[in-house]
């Protein structure tokens, strides 16, 4: 089994009469040589790391969990959306304030889950917790889209990269904000063409996303823009599940992604030598900071 | 790189904020005790490049520390390495060198341990909190961590190499990979030797009876 992209996923998944999670399992034990006892426990333990994250940011009301530039960011969120009307429904208000409160986890020296990297850690969880409570989803449901999600990864991480240094936020927030659109439409029920139909529409709305931290660090913008991921997710989701496709084709979108973070100069990719990291207020912060 | 697994898409599970100045930092660390493994009672980090000039912002001092301490990239107690440090009376400080590396994220690591042997291991964090050790005590090594690895430290004679994959396959140890590093013909040499199976003790004190060996270690796989 060789999954060089999504046309071989969709194809083994109907050869083999079996759904994307299980397609992304089988993989994992050929190439990890793990049992799928071991591999379960393991995303077991990712969804308690995850829930813990989302809950201790949500949670602090002390705003002792913060970084060196953000913090108290989802409880403000929380606020709003548990004693007002949102402006964009309490699914989407909720899932943006778990993105927040696990990136300021995150930027405390918290513990999380790279998924796929610790930029852009929020989105996964906060999608993912969501749909756990709207739903009343199970522990093997959401590994099960656990799995969905990586088998998305899998695919950017083999044809392009995940990696902001070389691809942008795109590569990262992006790629979070693809695996977690596949998870919302297999744990809902779609098909494995619907959830590569929704990872790719995530891509193209954030096509050209640059990666510019302020000071260097993983803070600003970044915890804002997995909000974004989050919502953009479950957006996505909903196009696909309704039986929107994307014009152009999940690994065709992965392919354009790559050029564009090629062609990406160094100072948006990481190096904070651009973007909002070189405004007046980005560097003002960065010189208190390190001064 | 093309060989992602799901550990490392749905995962590290590790301590914030940034897998490269992180969890890479934590892991070169923890790598660098477990290949001198003696007591040690005094570290030096000198950070590079991107490492020299972020590295407070994204606690890679705490990380590497922490590491060296014998934490993990998910142990929540890294946090407090300095206080871990202290109590067990490890003496540590942090330099930022102008020098310029072939990689942004390099540490190099100067340690003393209680037989007053001093150590240097240059390590790098190549993103995703993955590392590869660049060179120990000047031999230029490419250790990855990926393995079950055999470190060994012997006299550099004709048939070593040999007489230790011996005691290997006597023991139904299969090797993966295996390097062997120099600093000059006849003086010293560093063998690297991954293996897909654990080591038993058994086997390194088989190693270590070998003629010429001068010190054997194992360093269990860093990864899932």
């Amino acid at each position: 089994m060789k999954f060089s992209n999504s046309i071989d996923v969709i194809a083994y998944c109907k050869e083999q009469g079996v759904p994307l999670h299980q397609a992304s399992m089988d993989y994992e034990i050929q190439k990890t040589g793990r049992s799928y006892g071991y591999i379960k426990d393991y995303l077991r333990n990712v969804l308690g790391v995850m829930s813990n994250a989302v809950h201790l940011g949500i949670t602090d009301e002390d705003n002792l969990i913060k970084g060196k530039i953000i913090g108290n960011d989802s409880v403000l969120l929380k606020k709003r959306y548990e004693s007002e009307k949102t402006v964009c429904g309490k699914t989407i208000a909720i899932a943006v304030s778990y993105a927040l409160s696990t990136m300021e986890v995150n930027a405390s020296m918290g513990k999380v889950v790279a998924s796929p990297t610790a930029g852009s850690c929020g989105v996964l969880p906060a999608v993912l917790i969501t749909m756990k409570e709207r739903f009343d989803l199970d522990e093997d449901k959401l590994i099960e889209g656990l799995l969905a999600a990586n088998m998305v990864g899998s695919v950017v991480a083999r044809n392009a990269t995940i990696s902001g240094a070389e691809g942008g936020c795109q590569a990262e927030v992006g790629t979070a904000s693809a695996m977690a659109s596949a998870a919302v439409v297999h744990m809902m029920g779609g098909t494995p063409e619907q959830a590569f139909n929704a990872a790719a529409m995530c891509f193209k709305n954030l096509l050209g996303l640059v990666c510019d931290p302020i000071a260097g660090l993983v803070e600003s913008p970044c915890a804002k823009r997995n909000g974004m991921g989050a919502a953009n997710a479950l957006m996505c989701a909903e196009m696909a599940l309704s039986g929107i496709v994307s014009i152009i084709p999940f690994d065709e979108v992965v392919e354009a992604m790559y050029r564009v973070g090629k062609a990406m100069p160094p100072s948006l990719r990481e190096t904070s030598m651009g973007g909002l990291a070189t405004t007046k207020t980005g560097i003002q912060i960065k010189t208190d900071l390190f001064k | 790189m093309n060989d992602y697994n799901i550990f490392d898409i749905i995962g590290p599970i590790m301590i914030g904020p940034s897998s490269s100045h992180t969890a890479g930092a934590c892991r070169i660390g923890y790598t660098a005790q477990n290949i001198i493994k003696l007591p040690i009672t005094e570290v030096e980090f000198v950070l590079y490049g991107s490492f020299a000039k972020t590295y407070k912002g994204h606690g890679t001092d705490i990380a590497l520390l922490g590491g060296f301490l014998g934490l993990k990239p998910d142990d929540e107690r890294l946090v407090d390495a300095f206080k871990i440090a202290e109590n067990r009376g490890l003496k540590y400080s942090f330099l930022t060198s102008e020098d310029d590396t072939d990689h942004p994220n390099t540490v190099k690591i100067i340690a003393h341990t209680n037989r007053l042997e001093k150590w240097e291991i240059i390590g790098v964090s190549i993103g995703g909190g993955k590392m590869i050790i660049r060179s120990i005590n000047g031999i230029d090594v490419q250790y990855t961590g990926d393995y079950n690895t055999l470190v060994t430290h012997h006299k550099d004679s004709s048939g070593m190499l040999a007489r230790i994959a011996t005691v290997l396959s006597e023991s139904r140890i299969n090797i993966a990979f295996m390097k062997l590093y120099r600093e000059e013909k006849g003086l010293k040499a560093i063998g690297i030797i991954e293996t897909d199976e654990n080591i038993e003790q058994q086997v390194i004190n088989e190693l270590l009876r070998l003629d010429g060996m001068l010190y054997v270690n194992v360093i269990g796989k860093i990864y899932e």
